[in-house]
């Protein structure tokens, strides 16, 4: 569904991404683990369009969509849930999700968002500003699926959560699949990540250097962990 | 002249200018929230809008003609300015807006007295607004209280426009983070020029209500761009409501400073701009960044 091949980023005079190479197949899971600062996030954004790539490909169910604006990649079926949540301060709950709906949504109109996210339909009314973490977090998910995508890329959903709203987020994430959303997670938590992904890679500056399915990663943990991932 | 009648002259005088400020600032305001740049041109976009207002009135014979026509003209060149030169500025440091909206400004300037002249140019209220209305005894031109009601359907339109439409919610979610709406699906370049030519239009609209009032003239820049930073800056860069509060403010103590102190009103507007930076440094209703 998404491909990454020899994808290469630079930030001015500093190198970022130096050929990334990642598939996620349709109906699936892909986890991106990796230190601060390897890159998971530019390749996000990269992938997005926000970031402009110096050299690669990227591919969605076959066509070329590298080097496009975010608007043209969004419109192709991406969605994006940015680090940090970035939802919209002065909107509300409503409004935040209305931004996204560029068309009536189809698989996730916002009857059934408010279904999976419970908590969201009782705030509809509050500013972005007044939710908790955990509520913005769910809400940049809402306002990612209002658009009916594809692939929905996923920024360290985890960061700054309990672990009683990380279990829920996995639940949601695992959800998003059943219902046929491809999904690529960047995440620092390793247990979510190994929770809910088909597979997992493993980021070391600005390159995918392990790919394995959950059994492999498991039996190999400790030491992909002191290798890559500790500091 | 009783107090009653005084106040009430003053207070007609007072609104009438605080609905002329409100289009120039709300188009300033507007501009900078989605924006981030200061535009220097607006004085001169509004002196333009009254020259345009009275050619439209001579051409086409009617004043609600010209309310329609120079805004509409004014805000399409406000957006091919938008597409051919601002854009290619994104990306760089205010700086660089400074220099070229300032450039706007002198060039507009003297390309309207070349078009129109320096001589100031009357332009004649609608024969329906010319006349007096007496209330309490009192003269009350009636152009002045159909500008009081003109800016209040306005104002009234505006908030409706930013609070009820798709466009107004986009406009307002670029003004906080014009990337992630870009990465939810729309062009942000688009919201851009659309609102760069909405806020050319309203100031354009705001100098076509002046003319009758003050006359066309070169001069009427100058004023126009430093009352709509006063009112910008009280109001709060970026905030809709803050620039009708920061209209309704400069334009109280304009009339009323006038009348007490008139060698101290200017001072005494930007005295009051400085107490809100001290106690507010982002505006009454602004963020501060």
């Amino acid at each position: 569904m998404l491909r990454i091949a020899g994808l290469n980023t630079h930030y001015g005079a500093s190198h970022v991404l130096q050929g990334v190479d990642l598939e996620v197949p349709e109906g699936s899971i892909g986890a991106v683990l990796g230190r601060n600062g390897v890159g998971k996030s530019t390749m996000m954004k990269t992938v997005m369009g926000l970031v402009r790539p110096s050299g690669g490909e990227v591919e969605l169910e076959g066509h070329n969509i590298f080097g496009w604006a975010p608007h043209r990649v969004a419109r192709a079926g991406v969605a994006y849930v940015p680090e940090g949540r970035l939802i919209f301060p002065d909107l509300t709950v409503v409004e935040n999700i209305k931004v996204a709906e560029r068309k009536p949504a189809k698989d996730w109109p916002v009857d059934r968002l408010f279904e999976v996210f419970p908590s969201l339909r009782e705030r509809q009314g509050n500013r972005g500003s007044q939710l908790s973490g955990g509520e913005q977090q769910m809400l940049a998910i809402a306002r990612a699926l209002v658009s009916d995508p594809k692939v929905m890329l996923l920024d360290e959903p985890s960061q700054g959560l309990a672990p009683l709203v990380v279990r829920e987020l996995a639940n949601v994430i695992r959800r998003m699949r059943q219902e046929g959303v491809t999904i690529l997670l960047v995440e620092q938590n390793m247990k979510l990540a190994e929770a809910v992904a088909n597979r997992l890679h493993v980021m070391v500056k600005g390159k995918v250097v392990y790919s394995a399915d959950p059994e492999r990663f498991r039996d190999e943990e400790a030491e992909i962990r002191s290798r890559y991932l500790t500091v | 002249m009783d107090t009653l009648a005084f106040i009430l002259t003053q207070c007609v005088n007072a609104f009438s200018q605080a609905a002329l400020l409100f289009f120039l600032g709300c188009g300033l305001t507007l501009i900078f929230g989605i924006m981030r740049i200061v535009n220097f041109a607006h004085g001169t976009i509004y002196m333009a809008g009254a020259y345009l207002g009275y050619t439209s009135v001579r051409w086409l014979g009617g004043f609600v003609a010209a309310l329609m026509v120079a805004p509409i003209v004014v805000g399409v060149l406000g957006v091919l300015f938008e597409l051919f030169i601002l854009r290619r500025l994104y990306g760089r440091d205010g700086n660089a807006f400074l220099m070229v909206t300032f450039g706007l400004a002198l060039v507009l300037g003297d390309a309207v007295q070349v078009v129109w002249g320096a001589p100031p140019l009357q332009v004649p209220p609608p024969a329906a607004l010319a006349g007096i209305a007496f209330f309490l005894d009192e003269p009350f031109p009636v152009y002045r209280l159909f500008l009081i009601g003109f800016g209040t359907v306005m104002a009234i339109g505006m908030w409706q426009f930013l609070e009820r439409t798709r466009l107004g919610l986009l406009i307002r979610a670029t003004s906080q983070n014009p990337d992630m709406v870009h990465a939810l699906g729309t062009d942000v370049r688009v919201v851009r020029s659309g609102v760069f030519g909405i806020g050319c239009g309203l100031a354009a609209l705001g100098g076509v209500l002046a003319a009758p009032l003050v006359t066309a003239s070169l001069g009427m820049s100058l004023a126009a761009v430093v009352d709509a930073f006063v009112i910008v800056i009280i109001g709060g860069m970026g905030s809709f409501l803050g620039s009708l509060i920061g209209a309704l403010i400069v334009a109280f103590v304009q009339v009323f400073g006038n009348y007490y102190l008139p060698e101290a009103a200017l001072a005494f507007m930007y005295l009051v701009m400085l107490t809100v930076l001290v106690v507010r440094p982002g505006g009454l209703l602004g963020k501060e960044e």
